[in-house]
């Protein structure tokens, strides 16, 4: 049995598959910011905030830990329309992978936060400093520091677990592949070039984050 | 008119009583050390000035500033008096200068300039106006602690506590930082210390505080307290019969 590699179907479907590419990284990026600012939010509670809305956060979090991603995204997007909340498939998308993250994130967070030695919380304020600036400006970098490759690890993961949006047919870079294969019927070089894809996207995204963790982050400073 | 107005002040842990009523007044200027073992409350009496303790009876007041456990009064006591911690506490992810900085900027609202331009004066009164833009890590324990006594002194506070500054010092960085705290007091700067160098309380403060059990057990001039020690428990701590 000798089978053809075919890869002329390429230069025809380039425009799908770079809409597609540009779609993913686009809900990455807005995924990873707004997934890391709630997960920083969620952490600040869970540790240091207002008790009586630590089980709210703490709710949020269990509810989104424990169900599939997937589950998630269908309730976004097929479910809430019934409660007269529609969105698009990228909104959606968007939305889901936000709330996704910011629940794992909100964990591995505040895992840095309370590492914190309590000599920081108290030199904070005995410079005269409120509990959350002490957090602000003192805790959370560190913090951060310390957490920095865990998260970067949980954000590539969830770009990978972006391919799902695809059932919600958001158009990203697994929803192309799907949609040219369907075409071209060359099934195992399209989905060879897709996974090459996310595997270079996947290297790239983790060189952007230590390049990130590089710019935040002192050279030495570490405890 | 005393500027530290400590009264009849207790502190529980639970079913531990570990001050069991201090009454201390200190006067602007004066330089006063409290002495004792370790559990005699010496610590907790001294986070209780700066209101990282809560107390349970009495009162503390520092210039007017009455010590009550919500955000404006903490914030309006802490203003007035400084902290130094044995363990140091600098911020890791900050230069020298920027632990000087942050505090003024974050709570005074000090613009960035004015920031930097108080930060390197007072870390050329510690002797460390060329680590500006050195991290803590890259640091020595005795400059780390400097750093830390230039950030409290940033604040412009008028009384500054320090808790067993060099207990988590190497012998020889002992010396430097005393020597920053010495030309403290002789620049008329009120200080509170819990410390184990004796010599250095006999040979710079004003007062010596013994105490034993949450309570002062002593407290005199430290000529008196070190030379004729009045109660066993003294003469024990002191080594002498």
């Amino acid at each position: 049995m000798t089978y053809q590699f075919d890869f002329g179907w390429l230069i025809v479907s380039l425009p799908v598959l770079l809409k597609g590419i540009r779609i993913t990284v686009q809900l990455i990026l807005i995924g990873a910011v707004f997934g890391v600012a709630l997960g920083i939010a969620c952490a600040w509670v869970r540790a240091l905030g207002p008790k009586w809305l630590r089980p709210v956060v703490a709710t949020y979090v269990e509810l989104i830990r424990n169900t599939p991603f997937l589950i998630q995204l269908f309730f976004i997007f097929f479910g809430l329309p019934s409660l007269g909340i529609r969105m698009s498939e990228l909104t959606a998308a968007n939305l889901a992978m936000i709330v996704n993250l910011g629940a794992y994130s909100c964990e591995i967070i505040r895992a840095g936060i309370q590492a914190t030695p309590r000599g920081q919380f108290e030199a904070g304020a005995s410079l005269a400093m409120t509990p959350f600036q002490a957090f602000w400006y003192v805790v959370l970098i560190p913090a951060l520091q310390r957490i920095w490759p865990a998260l970067s690890s949980q954000i590539v993961i969830v770009m990978l677990g972006s391919a799902v949006v695809s059932q919600i047919a958001a158009e990203d870079l697994t929803f192309a592949a799907n949609f040219i294969q369907s075409r071209n019927f060359r099934a195992f070089e399209t989905y060879i070039v897709s996974t090459l894809i996310y595997l270079a996207l996947a290297i790239l995204l983790r060189q952007l984050l230590a390049g990130l963790g590089g710019m935040l982050f002192p050279r030495k400073a570490s405890r | 008119m005393s500027l530290i107005a400590i009264t009849e002040v207790k502190k529980r842990f639970g079913d531990n009583e570990v001050l069991k009523g201090i009454s201390i007044d200190i006067a602007p200027g004066e330089v006063v050390a409290i002495i004792g073992k370790s559990g005699s409350g010496k610590s907790t009496l001294l986070r209780c000035i700066n209101g990282l303790e809560t107390i349970d009876e009495g009162s503390i007041v520092v210039a007017g500033a009455q010590f009550l456990p919500d955000e404006t009064h903490l914030k309006a006591l802490r203003l007035k008096v400084g902290m130094i911690f044995q363990q140091f506490n600098l911020f890791p992810h900050l230069t020298a200068g920027g632990n000087v900085m942050l505090s003024q900027m974050v709570v005074k609202k000090t613009p960035k300039k004015d920031a930097e331009a108080v930060a390197r004066k007072m870390l050329d009164r510690v002797g460390l106006a060329h680590k500006f833009d050195a991290l803590p890590d890259e640091l020595s324990g005795g400059q780390q602690q400097r750093v830390a006594i230039a950030r409290a002194l940033a604040m412009q506070p008028i009384a500054l506590l320090c808790d067993e500054i060099t207990s988590a010092l190497d012998p020889e960085l002992v010396a430097e930082v005393l020597a920053v705290v010495k030309e403290l007091a002789a620049e008329g700067m009120t200080l509170v210390m819990v410390t184990h160098e004796m010599r250095f309380a006999r040979d710079v403060c004003s007062r010596v505080v013994f105490m034993h059990q949450g309570r002062v057990h002593e407290i005199g001039a430290p000529e008196d307290v070190f030379a004729n020690p009045r109660t066993s428990e003294l003469k024990q701590f002191l080594g002498v019969q």
